[in-house]
């Protein structure tokens, strides 16, 4: 059965009884609670709060709460998520400060977090006037930020054994390829040729094992807040993981996030070129464009069975969105991107 | 037979509710969910107007990669049997038998016009930026 979402009304009565408990405050007032769109599989709700502390301070912060709708397969808890966002500051990394680890108030694991403002919608940030400026700069700075990314050292802050890895005695490539190939199997609903073909080439070039690292897993536009000066932040943890940092960059040069700017692979605003040059000058690891290839044909298997699983939970039930079935007819645009990539290498 | 509106038509007018007078004044969360529901109405609009011509055409299409097979009269009956074609290519292509020189020639054209079928009905748009 679907579940239903909770009115803002709700949420806003729990995050206030929330807030005081945590706070141990005087009184707490949420307004504008609203829920944000974005994040398919999961919820994101944004609010103010406004709170009068026991010594009589008062403090309106500008939240949000990120929450899980329903635990999704291969997706890190919300206390991961937190934690990694903690090091990532710590790390210069431009992400949202945490604000509190939830409990079980909203009856799903949850943690707040700042809000930034800005823009998060492609098609606004590709097209509009307002974000040309930041439209020149965002190439080098997103291989800044993911040089940054690449060089959190995730020992030092107790999370190696709680993000997902290579599997025992594999490379990156291969562990990924093998992980998203059994996703694939698992959960299809139809056979897809095209995918078939995909698999037997990536099992074929499959790039050699370089020095890890901390993985972002969905560095894309739609997870970065943009302002007319350039990027804000960067969101989205979830998809986090030990690994080939060459992943990140490739998944940035996804088609499909390239939203129509077909010319411009890097988010559809730069060249590839020009991403490595900034993310190597930035102290990011070598570039192997041959590896970054292999990644980018992986990305868009990957995004193509990502396209399948939201479908299914339209298909099983777990969810009655428009947004979530009609995705289900966007596999095709990535078998199509496949088809065109391993004819060109 | 059913009278005048045709599903077309019909879903002309839903198409033509949700762009005017839905999408340009619901704001947030809803108003981009209408968006993506006048976009699936445009999908189902071109498939029913593809769907036979583009059924026809896979079949013959497998025709050519697995050898020729007899096409099923109904479209039910066309459907679930075009499954089971496109399981047994993935089968051959798993194999490694299509791997190489004219099997994976003849493969590759046919996935290739099946994949640029799937788009003509989703995205459009695609097609014409390639």
């Amino acid at each position: 059965m679907p579940r239903k979402t909770a009115t803002p009304d709700e949420v806003a009565a729990k995050l206030t009884a929330f807030l005081k408990r945590s706070h141990n405050a005087k009184s707490v007032r949420v307004d504008d609670v609203r829920l944000l769109t974005g994040g398919a599989s999961r919820q994101t709700w944004s609010f103010d709060a406004t709170i009068e502390h026991a010594d009589g301070r008062n403090e309106t912060l500008a939240l949000i709460a990120r929450a899980d709708q329903r635990q999704t397969v291969g997706l890190m808890t919300r206390e991961i998520e937190y934690r990694l966002l903690e090091a990532a500051h710590a790390e210069g990394v431009p992400v949202p400060r945490v604000h509190l680890m939830g409990d079980d108030s909203l009856g799903a694991p949850f943690f707040l977090m700042e809000r930034i403002d800005g823009e998060t919608i492609a098609r606004r940030i590709l097209r509009d006037d307002e974000y040309e400026g930041a439209r020149q700069k965002m190439t080098a700075q997103l291989g800044e930020i993911l040089a940054a990314v690449h060089r959190v050292p995730i020992d030092r802050h107790g999370l190696a054994g709680d993000l997902m890895g290579p599997l025992a005695g594999k490379s990156p490539a291969d562990s990924e390829l093998q992980r998203i190939e059994g996703t694939f199997r698992s959960i299809t609903p139809e056979p897809h040729p095209a995918f078939e073909l995909a698999i037997r080439w990536l099992k074929a070039r499959l790039p050699a094992s370089g020095e890890l690292a901390l993985v972002h897993g969905d560095f894309r536009l739609g997870n970065l807040i943009i302002g007319p000066e350039g990027v804000r932040s960067v969101l989205d943890w979830e998809l986090g993981h030990v690994g080939d940092p060459m992943e990140d960059l490739a998944w940035l040069c996804v088609r499909s996030w390239r939203f129509g700017n077909d010319q411009l692979p890097v988010a559809g605003v730069g060249q590839r070129e020009d991403l490595f040059r900034a993310y190597e000058a930035a102290g990011g690891r070598k570039i192997d464009p041959a590896a970054v290839h292999w990644w980018e044909v992986f990305g868009n298997l990957r995004w193509g069975v990502f396209c399948i699983m939201q479908a299914r939970a339209y298909l099983d039930g777990l969810s009655q969105s428009v947004e979530l079935a009609t995705i289900g007819r966007r596999t095709a645009e990535t078998e199509w991107e496949l088809l065109n990539l391993m004819e060109n290498g | 037979m059913q009278d005048r509106p045709t599903y077309d038509e019909l879903l002309a007018a839903v198409e033509h509710f949700l762009d005017t007078e839905i999408v340009p004044n619901v704001p947030g969360s809803r108003g981009f969910h209408a968006r993506v529901a006048a976009n699936a109405i445009r999908i189902i609009r071109r498939e029913l107007s593809n769907e036979e011509d583009q059924l026809a055409a896979e079949w013959s299409g497998l025709d050519a990669v697995l050898g020729p097979a007899e096409r099923p009269a109904g479209r039910k009956q066309l459907r679930t049997a075009l499954l089971e074609r496109n399981e047994a290519l993935c089968t051959l292509i798993r194999s490694g038998d299509a791997d190489d020189g004219e099997a994976a020639r003849k493969v590759l054209e046919h996935v290739q016009r099946t994949v640029r079928d799937k788009l003509t009905v989703s995205d459009p748009a695609l097609l014409e930026r390639s």
